[in-house]
């Protein structure tokens, strides 16, 4: 018998690739010599170099979960139409670099072409940055790609014109760690309800010490059922945060009617102006209704339009509100004021008004 | 033989519209009849509308990895593989990109060549922690398809309790706002502990992010663990004739409204000839006026970066920001480089050595207190650490002699070091 292992092929541990040899020529020639730059349309940056020279970028919108055809139509465009160097954004734009200006118009028409909206630059609505759902997660509480689809559908047009008064970050995450990140409207799971428990399962699933210890309000406790070593929750103390959900998945935290959609409003990354800040709850309590979440789309517009109506030029959705206060935000989006809304979790006290000011 | 296709009537509502649909991608991938992927991407499609339907997930985590490596695949196994076997095993890679996320299309062809071949043809662009995400692999197949990818240059990234993939902006490739070469850092920094990712033996996940301004296009002072972001400590540059141009073209009260009052610190005024004052020491780089008046004004020249540690997502003590540590390291020589990761180097062994399990970097600061925090990565205190010195008396000041003893001695030593400089 002659031996038939084969060594398994041992790795290169490259690491972080060096994206030069992949970077457009214009831009490798010019690393780190940019001088100013601004935007002929939605869509499209001119930047100039030091030395006068100039190079143009096309961004586009794209599904993000995309298909090996989607991919190789996108690079036919990249090598037809562009200079065969492309890039990506942290909210999943595509951007095709050209160093003439007269390449411009006819990249455009070819993406146009085939489906993909040109813009997400300046005060536009840019890609909702996601996260995985029911298509990929071992957690989620609803679907990701499916909300963002929905929802960009309806926001097309604030994708490819700059009409807000700032730029406009939307987010979306699919359970309550919030993966999907900070945004000026957040779009994230909500749960209404204590996980249920398959005590069959416990002790052989899950580590429970790390489960206890992974409640932020110690509401979970070791515990015998039926004969088994399993675990116990105080459903007076449980926040329905989901934490014990992950490391314990009989913990069932969803079901069809208990898992909610919330939407937070004035997160913000930058440091422009005001510090970087956290978002806040506006709503919670919606349905979570694919394949469209109707629901939710209504909300977001709602806040979204009366931003754009009242926000002044420059202000983020979160400095505009802090400008007109909370009572006029509320009212304007049409969202009621609920005993939710008033923090109680810790350094709550901080999020209080210790002041005489107050609007009317 | 055309195997039949799922019926999909709640996901078939997700394909008109006007934003490019995903469903459109899995449909085009379950009909590619000649492709290995096939029957995966049909079964894939008929657990995601039996999720639509019950509004339930149905995937679940394992351990699946490649040779040498512990970390960087995510493993899903279908709970309702019955229905849809041939999708009972759905692995994502994750796989870094090229710092910044730059491609040719040769690159892309050869990732899709690759993942025709051994996965499902789905790749997300990108994860929110900025992999690549190759979506869709069984587990006989995930060791061939990272070993082509690898071949072709490309690496795993971080998954699990270790270092994560990073992100950095486009930066110096195509921004003027850039304040260093954040390229280099990232690949500097990361390539550095490529161990701390590959075979994950943290406490918990650990994530550095490289902004080259305080645009923060990379969200790193919510999203990282170690937060770089561009600076510089100079006098910001002001072209005086385009502040003249910008002034003739929007006019002074647009000027005044949207420029002068909106700087957060009040450092700037509008002269009467239409040229601008800045106070740059009260000026703290927040990048708007920047951004306003993009042709009029610049970064200074003493370029650098601010390190801020601690940002992080809800789990399990609701989200966090970064705090600043260190307000400012000169980020240009060798040199400078080597103390960005000597500095990195000291976060991620205090992390290693004194997190709690599960717990990240900023929990163990809320935990310990900023100052033993410090004292444990050798950084001095320095009063852009905090909003404002403490409001409470409940603290033992009898040192406070010794404390002050440091601090003027500090601040000789610094004001010798620029003297020499």
């Amino acid at each position: 018998m002659t031996d038939t292992h084969v060594e398994p092929r041992r790795a290169n541990e490259t690491g972080v690739p060096d994206p030069f040899p992949y970077m457009h020529p214009v831009l490798k020639k010019n690393y780190g010599n940019w001088k100013w730059h601004d935007r002929l349309r939605p869509g499209v940056l001119h930047h100039v170099s030091q030395d006068d020279e100039e190079v143009w970028t096309v961004r586009a919108g794209t599904q993000r979960q995309m298909d090996v055809h989607t991919i190789r139509t996108l690079c036919d465009i990249a090598d037809m139409r562009a200079e065969g160097h492309v890039r990506f954004t942290t909210r999943s734009n595509i951007e095709f670099m050209v160093s003439r200006e007269d390449m411009v118009a006819p990249l455009i028409e070819a993406l146009e072409a085939e489906g993909f909206p040109i813009g997400g630059t300046g005060n536009s609505v840019s890609m909702i940055s996601h996260t995985q759902g029911w298509l990929h997660c071992d957690i989620p509480g609803t679907d990701a790609s499916g909300v963002v689809k929905s929802l960009m559908d309806d926001l097309h047009k604030e994708f490819v014109t700059e009409e807000m008064p700032n730029r406009v970050r939307i987010t979306t995450s699919c359970c309550q760690i919030n993966c999907g990140g900070q945004g000026d409207i957040a779009i994230n799971v909500q749960y209404t309800k204590p996980p249920v428990i398959d005590h069959d399962l416990v002790a052989n699933v899950c580590e429970r010490p790390a489960v206890v210890a992974r409640c932020p309000v110690a509401a979970i406790r070791p515990a015998l059922v039926n004969g088994k070593p399993s675990l116990e929750v105080d459903e007076q103390k449980c926040i329905c945060c989901g934490a014990c959900y992950a490391p314990c998945p009989p913990m069932q935290i969803n079901s069809e009617e208990s898992t909610k959609i919330a939407v937070w409003v004035g997160g913000k990354h930058s440091n422009a102006r005001s510090k970087p800040t956290f978002h806040k709850l506006a709503v919670a309590g919606l349905p979570n209704n694919p394949p469209h979440w109707p629901e939710v789309g209504e909300v977001v517009k709602k806040i979204l339009y009366a931003y754009k109506e009242n926000g002044r030029d420059w202000e983020r959705l979160g400095e505009w509100i802090e400008r007109i206060g909370w009572p006029r935000f509320f009212e304007l989006a049409e969202i009621p004021f609920t005993r939710f809304h008033i923090d109680d979790f810790r350094g709550a006290r901080e999020s209080l008004n210790a002041s005489a000011h107050v609007h009317f | 033989m055309t195997k039949k296709k799922h019926e999909t009537p709640l996901l078939d509502e997700l394909q008109g519209g006007k934003w490019p649909s995903f469903v459109d991608g899995l449909k085009r991938l379950a009909n590619d009849e000649d492709k290995q992927y096939s029957g995966m991407m049909n079964d894939l499609l008929g657990q995601l509308e039996h999720s639509y339907k019950t509004k339930l997930g149905y995937w679940k985590g394992g351990t699946v990895s490649v040779f040498g490596y512990g970390g960087g695949v995510i493993p899903r196994f279908s709970q309702v593989a019955e229905d849809y076997p041939e999708s009972s095993e759905f692995h994502t890679l994750r796989v870094q990109p090229p710092a910044g996320m730059h491609y040719n299309t040769e690159l892309l062809r050869n990732m899709c060549d690759i993942w025709e071949e051994h996965g499902s043809g789905l790749i997300a662009l990108h994860g929110q922690s900025g992999d690549i995400m190759f979506q869709g692999c069984t587990t006989e197949n995930v060791q061939k398809a990272f070993d082509d990818l690898n071949e072709i240059g490309l690496d795993m990234g971080g998954a699990g309790p270790a270092l994560r993939t990073s992100m950095s902006c486009v930066g110096h490739a195509r921004c003027e706002q850039s304040c260093y070469d954040e390229v280099r850092a990232h690949r500097t920094i990361i390539n550095a502990f490529l161990d701390e990712m590959h075979r994950p033996a943290l406490p918990y996940k650990f994530k550095f992010k490289f902004s080259g301004c305080a645009n923060d296009c990379v969200n790193a002072i919510h999203r990282a663990d170690f937060a770089v972001i561009g600076t510089w400590r100079d006098d910001m540059k002001v072209d005086q004739e385009e502040v003249k141009k910008y002034v003739t073209e929007v006019g002074r009260k647009y000027t005044i409204d949207n420029v002068i009052t909106r700087c957060p610190t009040n450092a700037l005024s509008l002269n009467d000839d239409d040229t601008l004052e800045v106070d740059n020491p009260s000026c703290v780089r927040c990048m708007h006026c920047l951004n306003v008046m993009n042709k009029a004004l610049s970064p200074g020249d003493d370029k650098g970066v601010t390190i801020l540690i601690g940002g992080k997502r809800s789990l399990k003590i609701g989200d966090q920001m970064g705090t600043v540590v260190v307000p400012f390291l000169k980020l240009e020589s060798d040199e400078d480089y080597e103390k960005l990761e000597e500095m990195a180097e000291n976060v991620i062994d205090f992390f290693a050595e004194n997190a709690l399990e599960h717990e990240r970097i900023g929990e163990t600061i809320d935990r310990i207190g900023l100052t033993n925090f410090l004292d444990g990565v050798g950084v001095g205190i320095d009063p852009n650490m905090v909003n404002h010195p403490r409001t409470n008396s409940y603290v033992d000041t009898s040192e406070w002699d010794q404390e002050a003893a440091k601090w003027l001695e500090r601040k000789s030593d610094n004001s010798t070091k620029t003297a020499a400089e």
